[in-house]
């Protein structure tokens, strides 16, 4: 390591330079013109909201995407190819949320996986990398004995130790994303002395996290990204929490005013949650839902809410608490359970959970009724159409016909078949994970009409999502979720302006920025 | 407007060719034997029809296959399970007669069916060792029930009915293969039960957010293919007038390569009743091809698994 620190002198001060760099995905600008320099031997905050364009930096970075167009620069050499090896090459390490160390090898196993030492027989060696790792150790202050497997480390040192394998390989650039979501509050500041004792040898860190009151205490300086565009980049001694917020949230014009709202008429409590915990996440979550009502499920990624949707549709276990329907404790163990007694969950993931993408459109949309379908065991063809047609009607579902495979529809029209089989199945309780996630605006206002319709129709709804323009269209009232537990629960009008401006889209705005306010500020408490 | 219209019709033709792989590479193989063989007799309606009764055990299984491949599981036992269940049937009629024979193999067929399911969707071990351990306990107990010795069936309807008998000039086993495909293609594209497998199938995931009972399904696969077998023992020990714990040998092998043959993946998606029947029909032309050319037993095996392997890469190809 005594080495690289003079090489550190004598190299470029600037360890990371993007010039104009975006990115389309599709006809979607993740990126757009981002310019951004990390300087040698510093912690670099990258701030945004979920799509703001961070991961897209990372993958980017991290030779997983090839920009649309920019330059790259890795100390003073410019990246030729944009490939995983040639971003190892160049000397940036990635360290993974989800992490990357085999549990069954010892850390020095690890440490030298795939690039093992050698004795000179040709054999590995494994008491030189012992040795070798635990020099590395020693310099870099970390406690791990390198004889110990992987299994038997804490989630901290596991971290550490997936670390000090990205500077065994000459990392020069270490990203770290969201690296102490797993860590105990002592192994967090171990893990923070690591990071500074680091950025002493020269080494430049480039570091994502939603925890405010991490980045205020870690980070060097900030930049921060909205809408796939750079705002600012800045020492963090001249920005305050508040100012950050600013920056992150903005002002902001995306339509849904056209939606009609109209005033909810609440009627008996069809949900109730009472102090119900997942296998991790929720936790003790107590939430009403009524009929004819609209909840509001906001929060960032990882809080939790696509959890609590898994454990009320019976896919993930209940740990503790009650689930009441209408008044009466129900015993969810699988989405049999759930739909017998009236829930309805549009997934998350619609390509993988929500849809047969080979079956036809007909085929799917029958799925949750086929018993209904049957005239004895056979499936009745006419009925089956019936209910096929009915939707693709009464949903304005784009498809050649009800035999096409859904795969061949687009984003907008697959999700209105997955809620085409629910609507099918008439449950009085729908969860809504991200319905609009990867669809077109058209379809997403409609996707949220449809919401207030169903709510008009004395059903009780859930809707999650990362959109807040649509959360505050489509709700009656807002949860926000943090962590896995409810950190604050508002009725819609709260977020008005109260001096209320003639414009919708305004109105919209200002309450959009008062939510995402109030989601930062959960998630810099936590 | 007109090319919108055309567009999907033209696509259809073009997604669906390569669902026709099978039955092409069937008649490509039996055009190259009816050329070759000529003289040998390969087209003689005898020779035709005994290709029939010779394939019809495996006919049978596989349409068991086609639904357990569909659910993204697999069946090894079969082959073994068969030959146990000649024996059950053939001891069972000695002493109690036909009925009780039958009855006797349907019930153990049930039983081994019952017990590979539970393991595989109660306890969550992989179908695949819990039908290779199963493989070992059918052929052992099939081997010890009568100290090896084979069980001779007397009984004349038995016999009839169960693969020896003719109903005018169509062999009862025909009979047989078509009754059981036609079961199993009406039960897997009509019923509410065969959609339940092809969305499993389709997508596992999905098909559990939907609320389909997905273990249940794959309970149910496992049954029927369970019961096939026991089917397919019956029919070999009426065929040969004896119950024989060697009856079915190595047929699972030959079982899963005809549903694959056919067009039913071996990673679970699409499965197809009649693509599995074309897929045996093809090992039955095949062996029946190669015995008529003359090869010996032990070039045979080698030239069958190489046909196999060039038809099944073929097949998979499309993916």
């Amino acid at each position: 390591m005594s080495a690289s620190v003079a090489e550190a002198a004598s190299a470029p001060q600037v360890a990371v330079r993007l010039i104009g760099v975006s990115k389309r995905f599709g006809g979607v600008r993740a990126l757009d013109d981002v310019s951004l320099e990390v300087q040698v031997g510093e912690i670099h905050a990258l701030l945004g909201e979920n799509g703001a364009g961070k991961s897209t930096i990372l993958k980017i970075l991290n030779g997983v995407h090839a920009p649309t167009a920019g330059l790259i620069e890795v100390l003073g050499r410019r990246l030729g190819e944009h490939t995983p090896d040639e971003a190892k090459r160049a000397g940036i390490g990635m360290i993974f949320q989800e992490m990357s160390l085999v549990p069954t090898l010892t850390v020095a196993q690890n440490i030298f996986l795939n690039n093992e030492m050698k004795d000179a027989r040709g054999f590995i060696d494994d008491s030189s990398a012992q040795g070798r790792a635990r020099d590395l150790f020693a310099t870099l202050g970390v406690e791990i004995d390198p004889r110990a497997e992987v299994s038997s480390l804490s989630a901290g040192q596991r971290q550490l130790t997936e670390i000090v394998k990205a500077i065994s390989r000459d990392a020069r650039v270490l990203i770290l994303d969201e690296p102490t979501t797993a860590l105990s509050g002592g192994e967090v500041e171990k893990l923070f002395a690591f990071l500074r004792k680091l950025k002493g040898e020269g080494v430049a860190i480039i570091y994502v996290s939603h925890r405010m009151d991490e980045i205020t205490r870690i980070a060097d300086r900030a930049t921060i990204l909205r809408d796939g565009r750079h705002v600012v980049t800045a020492p963090m001694s001249e920005l305050t929490l508040d100012k950050i917020i600013e920056h992150i949230v903005g002002r902001r014009s995306r339509g849904f005013s056209d939606v009609k709202r109209e005033q909810a008429l609440r009627g008996e409590p069809l949900l109730e949650l009472r102090g119900v915990s997942g296998p991790r996440k929720p936790v003790k979550i107590d939430l009403t839902l009524h009929a004819g009502e609209v909840v509001g499920i906001a929060g960032l990624l990882g809080s939790g809410r696509s959890a609590l949707a898994r454990v009320l549709f019976g896919v993930d276990p209940k740990r503790e608490g009650e689930i009441l329907v209408r008044g009466v404790p129900a015993s969810i163990n699988s989405p049999i359970d759930a739909i017998a007694h009236g829930v309805a969950l549009v997934p998350e993931d619609r390509l993988r959970q929500g849809l047969i993408l080979d079956h036809s459109v007909e085929s799917n949309a029958s799925l949750t009724i086929l018993d209904r379908l049957a005239s004895w065991l056979f499936l009745s063809t006419t009925r089956t159409r019936e209910a096929a047609d009915r939707q693709i009607a009464g949903l304005r579902i784009k498809t050649a016909s009800r035999e096409a495979p859904v795969r061949t529809l687009s984003g907008g029209n697959q999700q209105k078949v997955v809620i085409a089989k629910w609507l099918n199945a008439e449950p009085d309780i729908f969860v809504l994970d991200e319905p609009t996630g990867g669809v077109d605006i058209g379809s997403k206002a409609e996707i949220i009409a449809l919401v207030r319709d169903l709510a008009a129709r004395g059903k009780a709804v859930l809707v999650i999502s990362s959109e807040l323009s649509e959360l505050l269209t489509a709700a009656d009232r807002i949860v926000v979720m943090a962590d896995g537990r409810i950190v604050q629960e508002t009725p819609r009008e709260a977020f008005d302006d109260p001096n209320p401006s003639d414009d919708l889209g305004e109105r919209l705005q200002y309450a959009e920025r008062k939510l995402s306010q109030i989601i930062q500020r959960a998630h810099s408490h936590v | 407007m007109s090319e919108t219209v055309a567009n999907p019709a033209t696509s259809s033709f073009l997604a669906n060719w390569r669902q026709y792989i099978p039955y092409l590479g069937f008649v490509l193989i039996f055009a190259f034997f009816s050329a070759t063989l000529f003289n040998q007799g390969f087209l003689d309606p005898n020779n035709l029809l005994n290709i029939l009764r010779q394939t019809a055990m495996i006919s049978i299984m596989s349409v068991g296959m086609t639904y357990v491949l569909a659910a993204g599981e697999i069946d090894l036992s079969i082959g073994m399970v068969a030959g146990l269940i000649s024996l059950v049937a053939a001891v069972a009629m000695d002493h109690y007669g036909p009925v009780a024979g039958v009855a006797a193999g349907l019930l153990v067929g049930a039983l081994v069916g019952a017990v590979n399911a539970l393991l595989t969707t109660r306890i969550g071990i992989p179908s695949f060792l819990t039908t290779l351990a199963m493989m070992g306990i059918a052929r052992g107990t099939a081997m010890w029930m009568t100290s090896t010795k084979s069980v001779p069936i007397l009984d004349d309807n038995f016999i009839w009915l169960f693969g020896g008998g003719n109903l005018g000039p169509i062999p009862v086993l025909v009979l047989w293969t078509l009754v059981v495909a036609a079961l199993g293609h009406v039960v897997l594209r009509r019923t509410t039960f065969g959609r339940r497998v092809l969305a499993t199938c389709g997508s596992e995931t999905a098909a559990r957010y939907s609320g389909i009972d997905t273990r249940g399904i794959k309970m149910r696969v496992l049954m029927i293919s369970s019961l096939g077998a026991a089917v397919a023992g019956m029919l070999y020990a009426g065929r040969l007038h004896s119950g024989r714990f060697q009856l079915g040998e190595g047929d699972e092998l030959s079982v899963i390569a005809a549903a694959v043959l056919g067009g039913t993946s071996l990673f679970g998606g699409a499965g197809s009743v009649v693509g599995s029947i074309v897929g045996s029909l093809m090992i039955g032309v095949i062996n029946n091809g190669l015995l008529l050319m003359g090869l010996e037993y032990s070039q045979q095996l080698i030239a069958r698994g190489v046909i196999i392997i060039v038809a099944v890469a073929i097949s998979q190809s499309r993916k």
